[in-house]
């Protein structure tokens, strides 16, 4: 545990490569993480020499702005899938999240009171799928699913034409951008509230998860449920808990969006889930629960995020073949993970 | 309701009917079947004619509602048996939906390419749509079993890539195609009965007749139940996870060409999408456990019947479709809930409290309904 919370973060590559090898070493389980960091530099790396403008402020703030909301979702499932678990109602709760807000607030609500509802609806459907998954034994696979399906289908019942938010909602300010530093011509590092948000979630379940009696439950859950009874941890509410959380966030994560796009639509979000458990994977979080790390999940969502901007760079890459691009580099990653699973086991 | 009725009929004699019904009303998808006539009887009171099947004189095809129900249910009922085995064996398998458009994309962009109207064309179209489709299935299960992936990122690739392939297959167009034979598949009739349903039906029975007459069921699900102990039983797991991958492949493959014949367009984007969901559903619904094991073909097709039950009778009772998933939820958790350990004991402890006849009625008003 110890060389999980000293792991060097993402944040400092500066760190000399020797003292990186010597943490790493006992704890091979870090080792698809570190992965896709190398990966991401690696594209990161790529794009720069291939196509030029990718390591600059304007570059980086939009890949950061444009996927906010991918990275709180990746971060809420992280924790659900730790446990062993998987939510796949976060795309349909943002549907539906988006569209009662953009709905109240042009009625007049107080947008205040609207985001916080929007927040809310999302931890509803979490606690829904949390209830039926803990105390009616239905697999989290085929609980998240029926919400999923009961999120998308009342948001087609609220209406099937997008919704627009009115420019000037107050619920749009989350998006107003702030120059932080003033390049020169648009190479501007911008930052919006909603980067912040997404880094705010970042901190506190990096906190929660590697600092808290919470956090360490959950990854003893997703190691073997049985040995986390019998220690006497709290499994029932843990359990319940990561689907909230999941949830909430997802709501969260329909304020971020609506507040970028200004259209909520019931059709939104569809398939998202499955990009945020892409991100996931790609993070290096085992979908078997028990190892895994939510600075991982940032990573797995950028490395999707810069993947679209190259694919969009490039121009010759047909935009029909993203999804296989997607794919492939899903099973770089995993079949990497194999090999350090099969590894771990002979020694 | 009327359990005074039928008690005639079945208390004269340990009749085979009613031994029939004693092992029904045992079985997991006891409740899909309840769902399933619920449903009707919606219908019925919307409509009171609307299980009437009529017969064309002219043609000698059977219509109505009933029918139209048989024929959305056959694309379903092809990925749910494919489904089923794949769950049996402790997998998932995401990528049928893609595997659809795949297929519908190959043998649309065949026929629109080589222009025949024949017989011949339409058969190549469809043995290139399935072969691919087995190439499909042979990497998810090589993924799966020599590689030792996990099912559900395994197939999640594949939907993805499939996704993707479909695309690229038609350079993103929705690609249309005119073959009378092609066509037939999906809107003739044989003996009055939709041919597309005939299809299934016969797939769903070379199926069944494979798994359950043979000890390839029984492998399946020693493997779903402890692939360890399978394995020193002498069961060996590669050949059968590859084979179960390929016939769910190959069957989402034949669903794609159902569902692409009746309107002869390939959707790239909307061909099979949430297909898998719906399979999931009626396997899950037919009373097969997601944590693999025993599996019931029988559930199974039932689900499908009820998810396309569900779907006609949303679009019967004018409540626009895209609302569909709202009420797919609601008969989900229902089923879920009813299955579940806790709300069964629930029941039984109410059941012992009143008299030891009680449960006696409930039998007969299911039978009844």
């Amino acid at each position: 545990m110890s060389t999980l919370i000293d792991r060097p973060t993402q944040g400092a590559p500066a760190t000399p490569k020797r003292s990186l090898r010597s943490r790493l070493t006992p704890n091979l389980e870090t080792l698809p993480t570190l992965a896709a960091v190398v990966i991401f530099i690696g594209m990161v790396i790529y794009g720069e020499i291939a196509y030029g403008r990718i390591v600059q402020f304007s570059t980086i703030s939009n890949l950061l702005i444009n996927n906010s909301y991918l990275i709180i979702l990746a971060v809420g499932l992280t924790f659900v899938i730790l446990t062993g678990g998987v939510d796949l109602s976060v795309g349909a709760v943002i549907a539906i999240s988006s569209l009662v807000g953009v709905m109240l607030a042009n009625a007049g609500w107080n947008p205040g009171v609207v985001m916080v509802l929007m927040v809310l609806i999302g931890s509803a459907f979490g606690i829904a799928s949390g209830v039926l998954v803990q105390y009616f034994n239905v697999q989290p696979f085929i609980a998240t699913l029926a919400m999923m399906f009961l999120a998308r289908g009342l948001a087609s019942m609220l209406s099937t034409t997008p919704e627009r938010l009115d420019d000037d909602s107050p619920i749009r300010a989350l998006s107003t951008e702030w120059k932080v530093v003033d390049g020169p011509k648009i190479n501007d590092l911008i930052t919006t509230p909603n980067v912040l948000i997404a880094a705010l979630v970042v901190i506190v379940a990096f906190f929660v998860l590697h600092k808290t009696r919470l956090g360490r439950t959950v990854y003893a859950i997703g190691g073997s449920e049985q040995s986390a009874l019998l220690m006497g941890l709290p499994v029932v509410r843990t359990k319940l808990l990561v689907y909230v959380i999941s949830g909430t966030l997802a709501g969260l994560a329909a304020v971020v969006y609506t507040s970028k796009l200004g259209i909520a639509q019931n059709i939104t979000g569809v398939g998202w889930e499955l990009d945020a458990i892409a991100a996931v994977i790609i993070g290096g979080t085992l979908l078997t629960g028990g190892a895994g790390f939510v600075l991982g999940s940032v990573i797995g969502a950028l490395v999707l995020g810069l993947m679209n901007v190259l694919i969009t760079r490039d121009g010759s890459i047909p935009p029909e073949a993203t999804t296989i691009i997607t794919g492939g580099i899903l099973l770089v990653f995993v079949l990497l993970q194999r090999l350090v699973v099969s590894r771990k086991r002979k020694t | 309701m009327s359990a005074a009725a039928p008690a005639p009929a079945s208390g004269s004699g340990p009749s085979s009917a009613r031994r029939i019904v004693g092992a029904v009303i045992h079985q997991p998808y006891i409740w899909a079947i309840v769902a399933l006539l619920l449903l009707l009887i919606i219908n019925l009171v919307k409509d009171p004619s609307y299980l009437g099947v009529s017969v064309n004189a002219a043609t000698g095809n059977l219509s109505g509602n009933v029918i139209d129900i048989l024929r959305a249910s056959a694309p379903i009922m092809m990925i749910a048996i494919g489904m089923t085995l794949v769950i049996a064996t402790r997998g998932i398998d995401l990528s049928v939906g893609s595997v659809m458009a795949v297929s519908g994309a190959v043998s649309m962009e065949f026929m629109n390419n080589s222009g025949g109207g024949d017989a011949g064309t339409a058969i190549m179209a469809a043995a290139l749509a399935l072969g691919i489709s087995a190439v499909l299935g042979t990497v998810n299960g090589v993924l799966v079993s020599v590689v030792g992936l996990q099912p559900f990122i395994t197939t999640l690739i594949t939907m993805l890539a499939g996704r993707g392939l479909a695309k690229v297959i038609t350079s993103g167009q929705n690609t249309s195609a005119t073959n009378e034979p092609f066509r037939w598949l999906a809107n003739g009739t044989v003996f009055g009965f939709p041919v597309i349903f005939v299809i299934g039906a016969v797939i769903v029975a070379i199926v069944a007749i494979l798994v359950r007459r043979t000890a390839l069921g029984l492998m399946i699900e020693s493997i779903g139940i402890n692939p360890r102990a399978a394995r020193m039983a002498g069961i060996r797991p590669i050949g059968i996870l590859i084979s179960v991958y390929i016939v769910s492949a190959v069957l989402a493959g034949i669903a794609g060409i159902f569902s692409t014949a009746s309107v002869m367009t390939v959707e790239v984007a909307k061909t099979g999408l949430n297909a898998e969901m719906d399979a999931i559903l009626a396997v899950v619904i037919g009373g097969t456990s997601l944590a693999g094991g025993k599996f019931s073909l029988t559930g199974s097709v039932i689900g499908a019947l009820l998810i396309a039950t569900l779907d006609k009778t949303i679009v019967f009772l004018s409540i626009p479709s895209s609302a569909t998933p709202a009420f797919k939820a609601i008969v989900i958790v229902v089923i879920c809930l009813l299955q579940s350990q806790r709300v069964r004991a629930l029941f039984a402890r109410r059941r012992s409290r009143t008299t030891p006849s009680a449960p006696v009625p409930t039998r007969k008003e299911t039978v009844s309904a």
